[in-house]
C-alpha cells in the first residue's frame, strides 16, 4: 500500500501538473494498481494523466455497469478497493446500478466520474448530470470538486473513507476544469477526516454482558453475516465458535467464514437455507449475530424469527443495530477484535456451559432435513452441477455467481471452505453481477482459478463483457445453468400466481457460439455424462489459453430451489427439500 | 409512545450536506416536524436543528442514521435533555383600526412584539418553544391570518452539555487513535453511561 508516488516532473515533459495529474498520483501512492473504466469527453484529461503516467493498469469495459462490478469483485477477492473512471452524463449514470450493489453489500469502491466545466455546471450542459445528487443515497459519502486545491485530500479521504469501519463505495465527482487545472501538490497531507471515526474495538463491559449471556444460554447460535469476512474475522470467529461450542450459520454474504466440512456449520438461514439453521435459529434462547444486517431475505416473518432469543449483535455500523430487531446487548465494533474477546472470555469460562442437549437437537433437524435434491430423469439437475464443481474444484478456487436460482443452488450445495471464495450480489440482488465481477475478481487474483456459476437470464444481462475477458485474456470459466427460463420468478409464478408464467420463458442465444464470436471458448453439455470431462476440458483450455470459456449447460427446466419459506412466512414453517414431510 | 424529540446535529459546512440530511429523511421515512440550519461560531461547522416525531426506536435509528454520514460531526438527542428551544413566527393579521386595542392586549401577553402596522393588519412576531408560539397561532387564527412564516426550532441543552464537551475535546482536531475511540461515533447507548 506505501508505493511511494513518483509525480510526474512538469519539466521533463514540458507540460504543467495538472488535477488529473494528481489524481493519478493520489491513487498510486494508496496502492491502487488496477482501474475500470471507459473513457469520454470530459474525462479524457485523467486518461491523459494515466497514458502519460503508464504505472496504473486500466481495463476498458463494454459499459460502465461492468466496470463497477468488476471493481466490486476485484474488491471483494483481494481486500482493496475497487476503482472506477467513466465519463460524465451517460458514462456516469451507468454507474449507478454497480455503486447501489456495492453500498448493500459493503463492498469498498472509489468512483470517479467526469464533470461538465464548473462554469456549466446547473446549465443541462450536454452529458451533464447531478452525480451527487443521484449518488447521495447509495454512496457512503460522495464529493464534488470544486477547486484543484482540495483534490489531493479529497481523493485520500475518499479511499480512506471507502475502506474504513463498514467499507462502501465513495464518488468523487470531477469537473474538466479542475482536472485540467495547474496543481501546485500531488499528495495530501494525513488523512483525517473531521468527524469521522469509525469505531474498531467493541465496548468491553458489553462484551463482557455478551459472555455472561453465551454462558448462561442453553440454546445459542452464532450468526455471521458479510461483516465477517470483510474484516478479515474467520479465524476468530472459528476460535470462539470452538472454545464455545456454539453452532454457527452464516447468511449468503458470510457464506466461507467457516468452512462448510465444520461439524458446528449448520449453512445458510433463510428463505433458501437449511431446515436445521432455521429450526436452530427459531429454538434458539441466545443469538450472537455478527456483521449482519438481519434482512427479511433471513428473518421472514420478523414477529416469527427467533421469537424466544435474546441478541446480541456485533456490528461496526451502530445503524443496523436495533434496525430490525429488539437488541439486548449491542456491541458496536469491529468483528474481528471483537470476536476475538469473545473467544479469549469463552475460554476462560470456569463453567463450561452444557451445549450437549442443544447439539442434539440439532443432529436431529440435520438428519431429519438433510440437503437433497432429486436426479430427474432424462434430465440434469443444476444442482447436481454446483455438487460436482464442488468436488472438483480447489478450495481456493473463487465462484462468482449472478442471481437467481442458480445463486441458491450455488449457495446450497457448493462447499465454501474460505472466505472470499464467494462474491456475490447479496442485498441489492442484481442480474448481471456475474460475468464482470468475475472477470474483476480474476484480474486481482490471477493465481486463483475463477469460475462464474450463472443463469441464462443473468447472463445475458452484461455479455458485453466477455469482450473485456478476450480483450485481456481473463480465463474465467462461466458455467450457464440455462434452464431457458427466468428460473427464480417461474418459481414464484408456480407457487404463488397459480403457474401463470408471464414473460419468464426465455429464448437466450447459442451461449457457446456467442463466446467463440466473442473470440473466447464455448461448449454446451447436454447431459449428466458429459458434464464433469466439459468442466475438466474447461479448466485446462482457460488455463493454457488464457481465454474465457462458456460452459452452456442444459439443466432441469422445472427445477426448484428447495427448502423455501414463503415469502412473508415464518422462518420455521419450510417447505422442505423434495420427499421429506415437514413436522409441526 | 410517540414523541417529538428536538435532535442537534453538527455537520462539515460543505455543499449539499443540506440535502444529505433531508434526504436521509425522506428515504428512510422519518417525519420532520421543522428543521433549521445555520453556521456556528465556527465557520467551518453548520449546526442542523431538527424536530421529529416518533417513537424511541425511531428516533434511535434517525440518531444512528445521521452518524452514518461521512459530512455529519456529532449528533445529539435532547429529547430527555433540559433545554432552551425556541421557533419564531410572523403573522400578518387582519386588524382594522378599531381591533387593533385587543390584539395588542394578546400581544403583550405572550411578549411578542408588532413588526408593521397600517390601516388593514398588523404583522406580530413571537419567540418561543413549539407550544408558546402554536399557542399564539390558535388565539390569533379567529383575528383573521393573511399570511404566516415560521422558521425550525433551534435548540440547546441546558449547562454544559455533550456538545460543549465535544468542543472542548478538541473535536475538529486530527484525533489519535484513543481519542477516536474515546470519541468514537458508536451510538452505542450505553457508552454514555460509564
Amino acid at each position: 500500500m506505501n508505493t511511494p508516488a513518483k509525480p510526474m516532473d512538469p519539466q521533463q515533459h514540458g507540460l504543467q501538473f495538472t488535477g488529473a495529474d494528481a489524481v493519478v498520483a493520489g491513487l498510486k501512492h494508496q496502492g491502487v494498481d488496477m482501474i475500470f473504466g471507459m473513457i469520454g469527453g470530459q474525462i479524457m484529461p485523467v486518461y491523459d494523466a494515466l497514458f502519460k503516467d503508464g504505472g496504473i493498469k486500466h481495463i476498458i469495459v463494454g459499459h460502465e455497469q461492468g466496470a463497477a462490478h468488476m471493481a466490486e469483485g476485484y474488491a471483494r477477492a483481494t481486500g482493496k478497493v475497487g476503482v472506477v473512471l467513466t465519463t460524465s452524463g451517460p458514462g456516469a449514470t451507468n454507474l449507478v446500478t454497480g455503486l447501489a450493489d456495492a453500498f448493500m453489500d459493503s463492498t469498498p469502491m472509489v468512483a470517479i466520474t467526469g464533470q461538465v466545466s464548473s462554469g456549466l455546471l446547473g446549465n443541462d450542459a450536454f452529458q451533464e448530470a447531478d452525480m451527487r445528487g443521484i449518488t447521495m443515497p447509495i454512496t457512503k459519502h460522495n464529493y464534488q470538486i470544486n477547486s484543484v486545491e482540495e483534490l489531493p485530500e479529497v481523493l485520500a479521504e475518499a479511499l480512506f473513507v471507502a475502506l474504513s469501519g463498514r467499507p462502501g463505495p465513495v464518488l468523487i465527482d470531477l469537473p474538466k476544469d479542475v482536472a485540467v487545472a495547474a496543481c501546485s501538490r500531488a499528495l495530501a497531507v494525513p488523512c483525517a477526516p473531521t468527524g469521522y471515526k469509525p469505531p474498531y474495538r467493541g465496548h468491553p463491559l458489553q462484551i463482557g454482558r455478551a459472555l455472561k449471556m453465551l454462558q448462561k444460554a442453553r440454546r445459542p447460535v452464532i450468526l455471521a453475516g458479510g461483516g465477517v469476512v470483510s474484516a478479515g474475522a474467520h479465524e476468530e470467529l472459528k476460535d470462539l465458535a470452538e472454545t464455545a461450542g456454539i453452532p454457527v450459520t452464516t447468511s449468503l454474504m458470510g457464506l466461507g467464514a467457516l468452512p462448510a466440512d465444520h461439524p458446528l456449520f449448520l449453512g445458510m438461514p433463510g428463505m433458501h437455507g437449511t431446515g436445521y439453521a432455521n429450526l436452530a435459529l427459531y429454538h434458539a434462547d441466545a443469538i450472537l449475530c455478527v456483521g449482519t444486517r438481519l434482512d427479511d431475505r433471513i428473518t421472514g416473518k420478523l414477529e416469527a424469527f427467533a421469537p424466544s432469543a435474546a441478541f446480541i449483535h456485533v456490528d461496526v455500523d451502530a445503524s443496523e443495530i436495533g434496525k430490525n430487531l429488539p437488541c439486548a446487548v449491542p456491541i458496536v465494533g469491529d468483528a474481528k477484535p471483537v470476536l476475538k474477546a469473545l473467544a479469549q472470555g469463552a475460554a476462560d469460562w470456569e463453567t463450561k456451559p452444557d451445549y450437549q442437549p442443544w447439539h442434539q437437537r440439532i443432529e436431529g433437524w440435520k438428519k431429519r432435513y438433510p440437503m437433497t435434491y432429486v436426479d430427474p430423469p432424462g434430465e440434469l439437475a443444476p444442482q447436481r452441477v454446483v455438487e460436482t464443481l464442488g468436488r472438483m474444484l480447489p478450495e481456493e478456487a473463487i465462484i462468482v455467481t449472478g442471481v437467481g436460482q442458480h445463486q441458491m443452488y450455488t449457495a446450497q450445495f457448493y462447499p465454501f471452505r474460505r472466505p472470499r471464495t464467494l462474491i456475490t450480489s447479496g442485498g441489492l440482488g442484481t442480474m448481471g453481477f456475474g460475468l464482470p465481477a468475475a472477470i474483476g475478481a480474476k484480474l486481482g487474483r490471477p493465481e486463483t482459478e475463477v469460475f462464474l456459476i450463472d443463469g441464462d437470464g443473468s447472463f445475458l444481462m452484461t455479455i458485453q463483457e466477455l469482450a473485456t475477458a478476450v480483450r485481456y485474456r481473463v480465463p474465467v470459466v462461466a458455467v450457464i445453468l440455462n434452464n431457458n427460463f427466468l428460473g427464480m420468478v417461474r418459481q414464484w409464478q408456480e407457487l404463488f400466481y397459480d403457474k401463470r408464467l408471464a414473460e419468464t420463458d426465455l429464448q437466450p442465444p447459442p451461449y457457446a457460439q456467442v463466446a467463440q464470436a466473442f473470440g473466447g471458448l464455448g461448449r454446451e453439455v447436454t447431459s449428466a455424462e458429459e458434464l464433469e470431462p466439459a468442466l475438466a476440458w474447461a479448466r485446462r483450455e482457460a488455463a493454457a489459453k488464457r481465454l474465457p470459456v462458456v460452459l452452456d449447460v442444459a439443466v432441469q427446466r422445472d427445477a426448484l430451489v428447495l427448502p423455501m419459506v414463503p415469502p412473508g412466512g415464518a422462518n420455521a414453517e419450510f417447505i422442505p427439500c423434495p420427499g421429506q414431510e415437514k413436522e409441526d | 409512545m410517540e414523541s417529538i424529540s428536538p435532535i442537534s446535529v453538527l455537520v462539515r459546512n460543505e455543499t449539499g450536506v443540506l440535502s444529505r440530511v433531508s434526504g436521509l429523511f425522506a428515504r428512510r421515512g422519518f417525519n420532520i416536524h421543522s428543521l433549521a440550519v445555520g453556521e456556528t461560531d465556527n465557520p467551518q461547522v453548520s449546526r442542523i436543528s431538527v424536530v421529529v416525531a416518533g417513537d424511541p426506536p425511531i428516533i434511535e435509528q434517525v440518531v444512528k442514521q445521521l452518524r452514518r454520514l461521512v459530512s455529519v460531526i456529532k449528533v445529539s438527542d435532547l429529547t430527555d435533555k433540559p433545554r432552551v428551544e425556541r421557533g419564531l413566527a410572523l403573522l400578518k393579521v387582519k386588524a382594522e383600526p378599531a381591533q387593533r386595542g385587543e390584539l395588542l392586549q394578546l400581544v403583550n401577553v405572550f411578549r411578542a412584539r408588532v413588526d408593521h402596522v397600517d390601516n388593514e393588519c398588523l404583522i406580530l412576531e413571537v419567540t418561543g418553544n413549539r407550544e408558546k408560539v402554536e399557542a399564539f397561532i390558535d388565539i390569533m387564527r379567529p383575528h383573521g391570518i393573511l399570511e404566516m412564516a415560521r422558521t425550525g426550532q433551534i435548540a440547546m441543552a441546558r449547562g454544559r452539555g455533550p456538545m460543549a464537551d465535544y468542543w472542548a475535546a478538541g473535536a475538529l482536531e486530527p484525533a489519535d487513535e484513543e481519542a477516536t475511540f474515546n470519541l468514537s461515533r458508536t451510538g452505542d447507548p450505553n457508552w454514555d453511561q460509564e
